[in-house]
């Protein structure tokens, strides 16, 4: 995470051939119910992925699985060299090495907004108290809400909400980070905002999975585009390609839905 | 439809802002305060005014009894002459009793101290502003229970005479079980809400099945069952004390109420906050105790304070196994011959109803406050 500032230049947008998320043929059922079929992808370090589709297609559920808030019951998933088996240490090293944001924010509202970006460094990192709160505050800063730090989540907007929500994730230095509809629960003026610290921590060569219906976002910072539908992966792309130039129908007939209006 | 060339929609724009207007209707003062709250309608009209006479019935009465006419100083002979006021008389020559049971009277200073160390321990942890809370708060729960227990049992080591629990009585045997109740409780009853919610099949089972045992008995039959049943389930020459007993059988009962009152509040608690609190990297045990937990219980204080207030009023029960709480020596006391005077029954139920009714109010007053305190401005 900690780049000097040359070496923040060069590593900024580019993305290594190493992959740090790898899933091999996963499959995941809700009772009877085939969630995600034989899902297939590499995430390599420092590329920018944004996943799209209609609702129910189980691209929340993917990204889920990657940090065990939803099990598989096939295939493999291997983040950053560690499987992600029902081993509670390899699920708790995965967590520690990836951050979440969700679409309802999930700050805990009895904390003032520092405490719930110290909490985990404090306890799962074990880091002395004042050393989380410099760290807490200096992402504050780059969320641009350092003055809301003795607030409770419940006094700020949901666009703040939402950046204290990114900045707790970051607290735990993550090196990915999953977005899941970061701005689906916002009014149109916030979305900017959260957008904004999205497209910085691109810049700053973060590995990113994003859900999210922001296809100007896409556009702007992905890498690559996958869309998928009814639980499999129906087209990967660049964004370029993947906008103008879309494969198959299912593709085209969603982008047409969403950038009709 | 086609519009005039010279007649355009020109919208509306409104220059500058309207200024603040004071409200129609004074919603303020005495007189709206009346209107809104008393005589807002023939129904309530009628409410009020006879809601007020049945009070300006009743409490003259009930104020002359209790203070005007009541007997505030001499003998059981006073009382003899004035049977128609409450005679407090017997209340202040029979205190010490109704306090201390049948403590050993050389030994009641051993009482007075933990009394002032448990009135210190409650202001300062109720004191918002105290230093130390947390080691204060360890002592309370931890150290003190412990050196209580030494202190009025005694010791040999430390020199302190042995005094049998059968001598514990009156308030300060009403205090011993219900706060050994109420601090048992808590935490047992977030074990097994837990528990019960857990993924484990057997563990919800077992929890489900203990929650249910002890809701489904009466409290007497807890009591019964615990002075007389389980004797016989002990081996020969093995002796469990009686009051340990009762202690456990309460604090079991009250830990199944407060299982049900925790598990509400956890089913309160959106799944988000369990997602947020794990995507960070929380093991379980901290997830509950630092996210989880904390929320759930501030949710659920009026039900953690009701069953408290229920706990407290039901060490009375303990009676019917001969120990003397504060109900139960009080009824010992009017039985005494040279008491029975027709106002000795009422002046003591009286007096045992307000001393409850003081202690069960201070913990509804305090419970008030703690959730005011705890409101952190997400609810709205």
């Amino acid at each position: 995470m900690e780049l000097d500032q040359n070496q923040q230049k060069t590593a900024a947008m580019q993305v290594s051939d190493e992959a740090v998320i790898t899933i091999a043929d996963m499959n995941k059922w809700y009772g009877q119910f085939h969630v995600l079929k034989e899902i297939n992808l590499k995430v390599h370090r420092g590329e920018r992925i944004v996943i799209c589709g209609p609702s129910g297609s189980g691209k929340s559920t993917l990204i889920r699985c990657i940090n065990r808030l939803e099990e598989h019951q096939q295939g493999s998933i291997n983040v950053d060299g560690i499987e992600l088996n029902n081993d509670l240490k390899n699920i708790d090293a995965i967590r520690r090495e990836v951050g979440m944001v969700f679409q309802h924010f999930n700050l805990f509202p009895h904390l003032t907004v520092l405490e719930n970006c110290t909490l985990a460094p404090i306890w799962v990192k074990k880091m002395p108290k004042k050393e989380a709160e410099e760290v807490a505050m200096k992402y504050l800063e780059r969320v641009r809400i350092p003055e809301q730090a003795h607030k409770f989540p419940g006094q700020l907007s949901g666009g703040q909400q939402q950046r204290v929500a990114i900045a707790r994730s970051l607290c735990m230095s993550p090196k990915i980070m999953l977005f899941d509809e970061p701005t689906s629960a916002l009014d149109p003026e916030m979305i900017k905002e959260v957008l904004d610290v999205m497209i910085e921590l691109a810049h700053e060569g973060m590995t990113m999975i994003c859900v999210t219906h922001e296809m100007g976002f896409a556009k702007t910072v992905a890498n690559r585009v996958i869309f998928m539908d009814e639980g499999q992966i129906i087209e990967e792309n660049e964004p370029e390609q993947f906008f103008n130039n879309p494969q198959s129908e299912r593709t085209q007939l969603f982008l047409s839905q969403i950038l009709a209006h | 439809m086609a519009m005039d060339n010279t007649t355009s929609y020109s919208g509306l724009v409104n220059q500058g802002n309207l200024p603040d207007k004071p409200a129609p209707i004074n919603t303020e003062g005495l007189g709206p305060w009346v209107r809104d709250n008393l005589f807002n309608g023939a129904f309530n009209s009628v409410l009020t005014i006879s809601s007020f006479l049945l009070v300006l019935y009743t409490l003259p009465s009930a104020l002359n009894w209790l203070i005007f006419n009541a007997v505030w100083s001499g003998g059981s002979d006073a009382c003899r002459v004035n049977p128609d006021g409450a005679c407090w008389t017997f209340v202040g020559s029979r205190w010490e009793q109704f306090l201390y049971g049948f403590y050993e009277k050389s030994e009641r200073w051993r009482i007075n101290i933990l009394l002032a160390i448990l009135a210190v321990g409650i202001i300062w942890l109720a004191w918002e502003k105290a230093p130390a809370k947390k080691l204060m708060a360890f002592f309370m729960l931890v150290i003190f229970p412990v050196f209580s227990f030494f202190m009025m049992y005694g010791s040999e080591t430390l020199g302190l005479p042995i005094v049998e629990t059968p001598q514990w009585g009156g308030f300060t045997l009403t205090l011993v079980i219900a706060l050994s109740g109420i601090v048992a409780s808590l935490p047992l009853g977030i074990v097994l809400a837990l528990g019960r919610r857990s993924n484990m099949r057997v563990i919800s089972l077992l929890s489900t099945i203990f929650i249910e045992f002890w809701r489904g008995i009466p409290l007497v039959a807890v009591l019964f069952m615990a002075t007389i049943m389980f004797p016989l389930f002990l081996p020969a020459g093995v002796t469990f004390d009686q009051l340990l007993r009762a202690v456990i059988g309460v604090a079991l009962f009250a830990s199944a109420y407060m299982a049900e009152v925790v598990r509400g509040g956890l089913q309160a608690i959106p799944k988000g906050q369990y997602e947020g609190a794990m995507a960070l990297g929380l093991p379980f045990w901290k997830m509950m105790r630092l996210i989880i937990l904390p929320q759930a219980l501030k949710i659920v204080i009026p039900g953690i304070v009701n069953t408290f207030i229920g706990l407290f009023k039901d060490t009375t029960l303990v009676l019917i196994i001969a120990l003397f709480d504060l109900l139960g020596i009080v009824q010992a006391s009017i039985a005494d011959p040279n008491w029975s005077i027709k106002s000795v029954p009422y002046t003591g139920y009286a007096f045992v109803a307000i001393v409850f009714w003081i202690c069960c109010y201070s913990m509804a007053r305090y419970s008030r406050y703690i959730e005011d305190k705890l409101h952190t401005g997400h609810k709205r």
